[in-house]
């Protein structure tokens, strides 16, 4: 699967979103209500065993855990050899 | 403390009530008052009472009468300053046939018609019926202690202390959950009245009074919350001369409620500064022991057992415990939300349910608690963190102020959240609008309202663009923008959660569950005005909260009670139905089906919920939005099975002690082979 659909089935699995469709790569998880404070850790756990990476505390801002679409480009950018397009 | 009900013919023409549904009512309420039932008819209306006997046992059924038999009342409360009114009444020639504070009440309405009602220092829900004047009088206390329903439905006006005696009264009013009322509920944990979570039902509002005439309907309040709206307002003395005066305020209505009752009165004690102080001052006023009634928690995180003992040793008074576990909340939960009559994003009801049933079982029927002192005296921490957002508002760009958040929520320290870019997308959303009213509220408003994307489809069509925040926002005091921020954001507090849950889903529903009284020292009237005439900063001191009500303490309670951090009251919410031994109705209710035929939540999405949920486990954290998200799913699945699905009971076993019946016949030998049962008929006089 690729990386972008991973995270998606992930938010859609444990945020319990309805309408796949209302959520898209550019969706912010935080204003759209879909992640509070510890869903954020629960976002961040699954990143760090889905994919095997460690994301550093300077790395959790919005930029790269905002939405889908950053969350995506944020692992292309950490790990490269593991992510698909 | 007791239940009301009754009914008013809007128009002509309409047979008489029926005394079978003016004691089908009662049956609905006979919890709040299983001691006595009355009942008054007459051509137009009836009015029901179900008593839980507490001042002038002997001579104080209900309902009651003016001199002439012109002027009825029902009345579930107390008015605690009613000697001093009786003394009034008393000199401008009203005669009293009774000891009992709802004599008071009537006279009150005939010297001061409107006017009567701001004079009561109390907690109430009464309705007068003006026979000749074809008139009716609701009123509800300032604060909302004691609750009032209406429904309008098919020319008669029905009202009641809870809903459910509504649906029993009327059998074919229409019983189906608002959409308006579940979106306020998934934004403000609440309905806020007048909005109800039924369709066709509304809520008397706190401090109102409504009158329905044939010349039409008025509703007006007759109290509302004041603050100083400029500097040279409100309070002027130093911060240890208004400490003096809270004390002395409070002791005086500890007083007024520890000893204004003809049954023993016992004290709630959570181990917190609010409920220990009233204890002490209990001890203080009554000079002898009394009980004390506490809630453990098998679950160390919530527990407060050391500090509850150490004030039992201070007041030395007969104290009874209760242990609640996970699976005695999930137990009770039916029943609780049974009682409460509307979904619930928490079970912290749930231990007060069980607690109210320990009172009920020590044989006391009247117990003061603490309520209010957080929402009067700046004790939350949505105070503090308003006004950090506010402090952080004005600099936006700063990243030093954000930091302060670290010290009211010392989690944050752990979490991802402490990272200056997430913090400023939890906490600093929208804090270039710090001016603007609801501010402090904005982030559990919008946080808790994105639960509504679990509502169907149909349901989020049938609400349309209806913004419950922006509604509310509207409808503000004129003086509100004069007011301080702290002010402010009380005032939002209490308008949506005092009434609405506090004093109702964790106050006023679970005692009475198990008929027992609840008495509010803190929303005294005279303390109320006090409190809010006090500058912001003798409340919430920097980030220190409830400032004045802690040295107003000093000396009474042990340091340690006042030294401690301040714990809200919280109960295990999702962990109580996840794990081992969950009770099957939890499975019952997150059914496809149940879940569909409520017709609230979407089942697919329920679903996905749930086993989340389930795989978190019994022990594991679960987040804010997952507890509140699954106690609210449960608690309104709940509420549809119970209130809306099932046709209400009619009971048919109510025999009344006081019956005014209007349309009788004039009393004489009974027909044979007819049996009286305990009931006087005619005019009160008679009895």
């Amino acid at each position: 699967m690729v990386t972008q659909q991973r995270v998606r089935q992930f938010i859609i699995e444990n945020f319990y979103v309805q309408d796949p469709a209302e959520l898209r790569e550019e969706t912010s998880l935080i204003d759209g209500g879909y992640v509070d404070s510890t869903g954020m850790l629960e976002l961040i756990a699954f990143l760090e065993t889905e994919f095997g990476i460690q994301v550093a505390d300077n790395e959790m801002v919005p930029e790269n855990l905002g939405s889908i679409g950053r969350i995506a480009d944020y692992l292309r950018r950490k790990a490269p050899g593991v992510v698909q397009r | 403390m007791c239940g009301i009900a009754g009914v008013i013919a809007l128009q002509e023409g309409l047979p008489p009530p029926s005394l079978d549904d003016l004691r089908a009512m009662l049956g609905a309420l006979r919890h709040r008052g299983p001691d006595e039932f009355g009942l008054y008819r007459d051509e137009r209306a009836g009015l029901a009472h179900a008593r839980l006997s507490i001042v002038d046992l002997a001579t104080g059924q209900q309902p009651l009468s003016n001199e002439d038999g012109t002027l009825w009342v029902v009345f579930n409360g107390e008015i605690y300053n009613h000697l001093e009114l009786r003394a009034e009444l008393e000199g401008l020639g009203h005669a009293f046939r009774t000891r009992s504070d709802t004599e008071v009440i009537v006279h009150a309405w005939e010297a001061w018609g409107e006017g009567a009602f701001v004079r009561f220092n109390g907690q109430f829900a009464i309705a007068l019926w003006d026979a000749p004047r074809r008139t009716l009088v609701l009123a509800r206390d300032r604060l909302g202690v004691r609750p009032l329903y209406l429904a309008p439905h098919r020319g008669r006006l029905w009202f009641a202390s809870e809903v459910k005696a509504l649906f029993a009264g009327a059998p074919d009013l229409p019983r189906a959950l608002d959409p308006e009322g579940l979106a306020e509920t998934f934004t403000f944990w609440t309905v806020v009245p007048p909005q109800a979570v039924f369709q066709g039902v509304s809520e008397l509002e706190p401090g109102h009074l409504r009158v329905v005439s044939p010349a039409g309907t008025v509703d007006r309040a007759f109290w509302s919350p004041r603050y100083p709206e400029e500097p040279g307002q409100g309070f002027q003395g130093s911060a240890a001369e208004a400490a003096e005066r809270v004390r002395a305020a409070l002791e005086d209505s500890v007083r007024l409620r520890m000893l204004r009752a003809d049954v023993p009165v016992g004290s709630y004690l959570s181990g917190g500064l609010d409920s220990s102080l009233v204890a002490a001052l209990g001890r203080r006023v009554k000079g002898e022991r009394f009980s004390t009634f506490s809630i453990r928690f098998e679950d160390a995180e919530y527990d407060e057992t050391a500090f509850q003992r150490e004030v039992v040793r201070l007041v030395e008074s007969d104290h009874h415990e209760i242990t609640v576990g996970r699976r005695d909340i999930a137990e009770a939960f039916p029943a609780v939300v049974a009682h409460a009559e509307r979904p619930l994003l928490r079970t912290a009801p749930a231990p007060l349910y069980l607690l109210s049933r320990l009172v009920h079982q020590a044989g006391i029927k009247v117990v003061l608690t603490g309520e209010g002192a957080d929402e009067v005296f700046g004790g939350y921490d949505l105070f503090r963190e308003g006004k950090v957002r506010r402090f952080w508002g004005r600099q936006p760009a700063s990243v030093v102020r954000p930091r302060l958040l670290e010290r009211l929520y010392p989690y944050l320290a752990r979490s991802p959240v402490a990272q200056q870019g997430l913090a400023r997308e939890f906490f600093g959303r929208g804090r270039e609008r710090w001016r603007e009213p609801g501010f402090a509220h904005q982030t559990r408003w919008q946080g808790t309202a994105a639960l509504q994307r679990l509502f169907t489809p149909a349901l989020r069509a049938r609400l349309g663009g209806v913004d419950v925040t922006a509604r509310l926002l509207a409808d503000l005091p004129a003086a509100f923008p004069r007011w301080t921020p702290l002010a402010q954001d009380q005032y939002l507090e209490a308008r949506t959660l005092l009434a609405g849950y506090l004093l109702s889903s964790q106050g006023d529903r679970m005692l009475m569950a198990h008929s027992v009284e609840g008495r509010f020292p803190f929303l005294d009237t005279e303390l109320v005005d006090l409190a809010n005439a006090l500058p912001p900063a003798f409340k919430l001191q920097g980030l220190d909260e409830k400032r004045v009500l802690k040295r107003a303490a000093a000396g009474l309670v042990p340091e340690s009670i006042l030294a401690r951090k301040k714990q809200p009251y919280r109960a295990p919410d999702a962990m109580a139905f996840t794990g081992p031994g969950v009770p099957e109705w939890v499975a019952a209710v997150l059914e496809e089906r149940a879940v569909a035929e409520a017709g609230v939540f979407d089942p697919g999405s329920v679903a996905r919920l749930w086993k989340k949920c389930q795989a978190t486990g019994g022990g594991a954290q679960f987040s804010n939005a997952d507890n509140m998200a699954l106690v609210g799913v449960l608690s309104t699945g709940l509420l549809h099975q119970q209130l809306v699905r099932r046709p209400p009971a009619r009971a048919t076993d109510i025999h009344c002690r006081t019956t005014i019946d209007r349309l009788a016949p004039p009393a004489g030998p009974l027909p044979p082979g007819q049996q009286p049962r305990g009931d006087t008929h005619g005019h009160p006089a008679a009895r």
